[in-house]
């Protein structure tokens, strides 16, 4: 166990992290012509160590979407830079999934024809692509699901749904914006558990954001929490050495979890504080 | 709530018979000359002159060029509009230089083109076309360019992430995305069509149920104009007919509203 817990630290010797946040910087121009620009995120550098599962906490409302789309391409910082692999990332990050908060599947394909999306726009055959769709399904529990639409499933199934997506593609790094965050609680735990055996099946780099403390403690090698918007950085760094493999529901009540919660909620705390009274003033 | 819910049979029971009372109520007044039979018809003659157009055979190649001046107008409005619409919506540029022209051509009442249609076109089918074009194509345009704008951000990001092209992109998510919205609108432009076929027709032809109209109207035969109404009626809510049943096999992913409307 002990010896699991030490592979899952980050990995400095194995060269570069599969992905480096490095001073970025996002303004974004104010819509009406005499309001400030915002600054969303301010010089933030966080690192992703390949097979490592960090996870950002921060916040309601403090960037953490932002720092997530530039580190997938999806928008390009105002000032500072993404390597992926020591490579400086230009445009889409080609080795990132990407698993939104909200729903993402195409509402007009029913669930193996979603799963099958990223295949198809890659070129793979029909029946090759959807063989592996339906082989994705039966992994996150949807076996027989495939020829359901989007609206005839459960929030639970469609994140599933969207998982598979994501994971056929079989990225490097996999990048999560609070994925559970509209499941109820049951679910949620559920998913969590399932995310961790998918992840320690074949280690992906993982940067999982969430405003759910628990949540990132239980899951990962290593939280960062994010200080309140706007302008937000990371201000602190906690390593997670809880013994994997681990039973989200369970390890919240071992302990270590505890102090480790304790310690982090000490930050987070005051950031949380600042953030609720900019939007009471707000 | 559970006793308004009639059952199907029961439903359309009642719907003939809401059919059958107004006409019913049509015989009465003009057979006891409450109304004048003379502007208002007789709905038993009505009745028997469509039958005798039926019976007779005389209605068939008329109808059939109704028909087929509303489908092409249906179908090359339809296409005209898909591909204007998508192309305005994903370039920015283009539709805004154009915007002002395509609020003015909307705004403009197109069946004055009619007459303009008959110089260009001729009296036969095509200038009965070009007339459902134009009417055709707004509404579809309309709701293709709407339709491309509210494609959600989330599934646009999600599908790039994918790996979409840009050629990618507008095949599978905005084309499929912008023909849900296009159905939304063929109920109104497929009548649009049929709207165009028959008032241009009626504004000078040679064959077609609104020339069979125009030329009863000219003998002051009304039975005769009633009787071509109600076939042109009969005709339209096939088309629309066609057209629910086509959107429920197109459009199986999305959520039935329409269920919750037919039941």
């Amino acid at each position: 166990m002990n010896v699991e817990a030490e592979q899952a630290r980050p990995h400095s010797s194995l060269g570069a992290p599969a992905l480096a946040l490095e001073n970025v910087t996002c303004t974004f121009s104010a819509a009406s012509g005499g309001a400030q620009p915002y600054t969303a995120v301010r010089a933030a550098s966080l690192q992703v160590g390949a097979g490592e599962f960090v996870s950002v906490v921060g916040p309601t409302g403090c960037g953490k979407s932002t720092l997530l789309n530039v580190a997938a391409g999806l928008i390009s910082p105002t000032s500072g830079g993404v390597r992926v692999f020591g490579q400086p990332l230009a445009g889409l990050n080609r080795n990132a999934g990407y698993l939104f908060q909200s729903d993402s599947l195409m509402p007009w394909r029913d669930a193996q024809d979603n799963v099958a999306a990223g295949l198809q726009f890659r070129g793979v055959g029909r029946e090759d692509s959807l063989s592996r769709s339906r082989h994705w399904l039966a992994r996150v529990g949807l076996e027989g699901f495939g020829d359901r639409y989007p609206h005839q499933l459960s929030g639970g199934m469609r994140k599933r749904v969207a998982l598979a997506q994501t994971l056929i593609l079989d990225p490097k790094i996999v990048l999560m914006d609070e994925p559970f965050s509209a499941l109820d609680v049951q679910t949620r735990q559920l998913m969590e558990n399932e995310l961790l055996e998918l992840w320690s099946a074949d280690r992906k780099s993982v940067l999982f954001i969430t405003h759910d403390l628990e949540e990132a403690i239980a899951l990962s090698d290593r939280v960062i929490v994010l200080s309140a918007g706007p302008a937000t950085r990371p201000i602190g760094e906690f390593a997670i050495d809880l013994a994997r493999p681990r039973d989200v529901a369970e390890v919240r009540m071992t302990r270590r979890f505890l102090e480790l919660h304790m310690d982090i909620w000490e930050l987070l705390k005051a950031e949380v504080l600042k953030g609720y009274a900019q939007q009471k003033l707000g | 709530m559970r006793s308004r819910n009639l059952g199907r049979a029961q439903l359309l029971f009642l719907r003939l018979l809401l059919l059958l009372a107004v006409f019913a109520l049509w015989h009465a007044l003009t057979a006891w000359k409450i109304l004048d039979p003379f502007f208002f018809g007789n709905p038993l003659v009505v009745l028997e002159n469509a039958g005798r157009w039926f019976v007779s055979g005389k209605i068939y190649p008329h109808l059939a060029i109704t028909l087929v001046e509303t489908v092409l107008a249906f179908g090359a409005g339809t296409v005209l509009g898909l591909g204007v619409g998508l192309w305005l919506a994903l370039s920015p540029l283009t539709s805004s230089l154009l915007e002002p022209y395509i609020k003015g051509a909307n705004a403009m009442p197109r069946v004055i083109l009619a007459p303009i249609f008959a110089v260009w076109f001729g009296l036969g089918i095509l200038s009965k076309v070009a007339l459902g074009i134009t009417l055709v194509f707004f509404i579809v345009f309309f709701n293709v360019y709407q339709g491309v704008k509210e494609v959600s951000p989330v599934v646009l990001a999600n599908a790039r992430m994918l790996g979409a092209s840009r050629s990618q992109l507008l095949r599978y998510v905005y084309l499929p995305s912008a023909t849900s919205w296009v159905f939304s609108s063929l109920h109104t432009s497929v009548g649009m069509a049929f709207v165009g076929a028959v008032v241009g027709e009626y504004l000078g032809s040679a064959a077609g149920v609104g020339y069979l109209i125009l030329q009863a109207e000219g003998a002051f035969d009304i039975n005769t104009v009633f009787a071509g109404i109600l076939v042109l009626t009969a005709f339209a809510l096939l088309l629309d007919f066609i057209v629910t049943v086509a959107e429920a096999r197109l459009l199986r992913w999305r959520p039935t509203s329409a269920a919750v409307e037919t039941r």
